[in-house]
């Protein structure tokens, strides 16, 4: 199929039509509008397909859950503050063992903050979010084309592990326009889960709870959840890399800070600087191994964020103090730029004498 | 000799939890009976709240899931909407229906959902410990009500039921009550309309059935079927409170 010229949201919104979304329920913020008018305009139409214009973001999760309950692709969309509301709704899929697909194109905080891009939902993002011990998988784009590829395979994702699924993109991600090709066509039918919750017919009834009177069995629901992410974390952590082979300046960024940081890297190669980057593709689980294997090559980290520093702190528990580990970091929605970004690497290298 | 008298097939064979003269048994039991007689056992879904009827699901024989509080009616319009050829039905009570999932309510009903609450009002937070609802009456004491509800404080018992028959969605609204043999059948009577209402795919059909909590009301099942007859059904009187379905015989 060849390339269109889309903006991030609308390309999510095709890519989940094409991944076989059946339900969308969504409650309209910027920066992510434009995924939830695509929904409202090509899902709506489709056969068998349902979108709803939630009254709130706690509806938008819990219908979710309600379509996930029924075997079908469900997926919602919002931004940091309705996210936040969301995470109960979150957290009760995650008990359940629910597939969903959860979408946060970020912006500043806290609180109503601001509608421009940043990346201060790492923590929510990665650390479950909700209340109660679970994790969700949690994928960091950093193109609009890696957008529409993450969404089809967030679905895969949720499906295989029963988990739901976050996409952390940011309002700039969501607003930009790249070319993008879709890799697939949407299904001739729909797909439904197996099993799912369709009714007593021709099996015993069952039911779906999260509520244990027994501490003893909320543990051992707590130990297969357990279990469950040692495998995510074993099979599914995924990462890529840039210029690393010969660096010993060695940047971490993950999605749109990734594609400032890659300008900033180009011009330091251009300037004789050995630097390379490492970007996280699953934010969780982490590519601590990977950080641990290119500690071996060099021991100094540059983690560049759109946050005041999050995943920095993966950073360092990855490296377990066998690197040194510097910050750079512009929090509120502000966007770094890649000369301002040379600085810092640049800098950092005549501090550390690299050359 | 004629079987005229049998456990529901939707009921499983297990004793309820409920406290003596708790309502929720009879509620339970008779939503079984109407789901037999109406053959939807196999197409039932069930979303029991956070409350006391949480565990609901070990009563009922149809497929449920449970919901966080307040959520059963956004959790049951998605799962209507991705299949349409179920029943679902919400079981709520008054703080999980008209105080912390009073947007998810009113929004289904104002949508039309496809589906059919059964909404029990006892006045109080049954399995929390008989603290102050939306529909406490005034004066009515209560954990968090130490004093008696004060209207300037606490505001009045919420009719939740009359606000939600103000939405075009909403078709078919009646109020019973459990307090006797006759309210009982008008109680049976009134959820097999409301299941036929979404059968029919006519639009959001709800029973407010006004129940006793012994327990928590402080009083003998007995007195607490003479309260909900003398106190409680003068704030919240009995009837069909909004019937669309073009079959008046709710009644």
């Amino acid at each position: 199929m060849a390339k269109i010229l889309m903006d991030g949201n609308s390309a999510i919104a095709e890519a989940a039509i094409r991944a076989g979304c059946q339900c969308y329920f969504g409650y309209p913020i910027t920066p992510q509008n434009e995924l939830t008018e695509y929904m409202a305009t090509h899902l709506s139409r489709r056969k068998g397909c349902s979108f709803i214009q939630a009254e709130s973001e706690l509806a938008a999760i819990s219908m979710v859950q309600g379509a996930s309950l029924a075997g079908v692709r469900a997926m919602t969309s919002s931004s940091s503050p309705g996210v936040s509301l969301m995470q109960e709704g979150i957290s009760y899929l995650a008990a359940c063992g629910l597939p969903a697909i959860i979408v946060n194109m970020s912006r500043g905080g806290p609180g109503l903050g601001t509608i421009s891009a940043a990346q201060s939902d790492y923590f929510q993002a990665t650390r479950g979010g909700g209340h109660g011990d679970y994790r969700t998988i949690v994928l960091g784009p950093s193109s609009v084309q890696e957008l529409a590829d993450l969404t089809h395979h967030a679905f895969n994702l949720a499906d295989k592990y029963l988990i739901p699924v976050i996409i952390l993109g940011d309002g700039m991600l969501g607003q930009m326009k790249e070319p993008v090709e879709f890799k697939h066509e949407a299904p001739e039918v729909l797909p439904i889960r197996n099993p799912a919750l369709r009714g007593a017919k021709g099996r015993p009834s069952r039911y779906i709870k999260t509520l244990s009177s027994q501490p003893i069995d909320m543990e051992e629901i707590n130990w297969s959840l357990f279990r469950r992410y040692q495998l995510i974390k074993k099979e599914e952590t995924t990462y890529d890399t840039f210029m690393i082979d010969d660096a010993n300046l060695i940047v971490v960024a993950f999605g749109i800070a990734a594609r400032i940081a890659k300008g900033a890297i180009k011009n330091a190669r251009a300037n004789g600087l050995k630097v390379g980057m490492l970007r996280p593709i699953t934010l969780w689980p982490f590519p601590s191994e990977k950080v641990q294997e290119l500690a071996q090559q060099t021991k100094h980290f540059l983690v560049f964020e759109m946050s005041m520093g999050q995943m920095v702190e993966d950073v360092q528990l990855s490296l377990e103090g066998k690197g040194e580990v510097s910050f750079y970091g512009r929090p509120g929605g502000v966007i770094p730029t890649p000369s301002e970004v040379f600085r810092v690497i640049s800098r950092l290298c005549y501090q550390k004498g690299l050359k | 000799m004629k079987k005229i008298f049998t456990r529901p097939k939707s009921l499983k064979k297990v004793p309820f939890h409920y406290c003596p003269g708790c309502g929720h048994s009879v509620i339970h039991r008779l939503m079984a009976e109407v789901i037999d007689e109406m053959n939807l056992q196999d197409k039932a879904i069930g979303i029991p709240p956070a409350g006391c009827a949480v565990f609901a699901y070990y009563y009922f024989d149809v497929d449920m899931a449970e919901c966080a509080h307040g959520r059963g009616a956004a959790v049951a319009t998605g799962y209507k909407r991705a299949n349409p050829e179920a029943i679902v039905f919400t079981y709520q009570g008054d703080g999980d229906l008209a105080a912390i999932g009073t947007a998810e309510i009113i929004h289904a009903a104002n949508r039309g959902e496809r589906i059919t609450t059964i909404f029990v009002n006892n006045a109080v937070y049954g399995m929390t410990g008989g603290q102050m609802a939306p529909t406490t009456l005034i004066d009515q004491q209560t954990t968090t009500t130490p004093y008696g509800r004060n209207m300037k404080l606490e505001g009045a018992p919420l009719k939740i039921s009359e606000m939600l028959a103000l939405t075009k969605g909403a078709v078919y609204i009646e109020r019973t009550a459990v307090n006797s043999p006759a309210n009982i059948r008008k109680t049976k009577k009134a959820i097999h309309k409301a299941f036929q209402t979404q059968i029919d795919g006519l639009g959001f059909s709800l029973v407010e059935i006004l129940s006793p909590c012994p327990v928590n009301w402080k009083m003998t099942p007995v007195e607490s079927w003479q309260w909900i007859d003398k106190v409680l059904m003068k704030e919240f009187p009995l009837g069909v409170i909004k019937n669309v379905t073009g079959k008046e015989d709710a009644d």
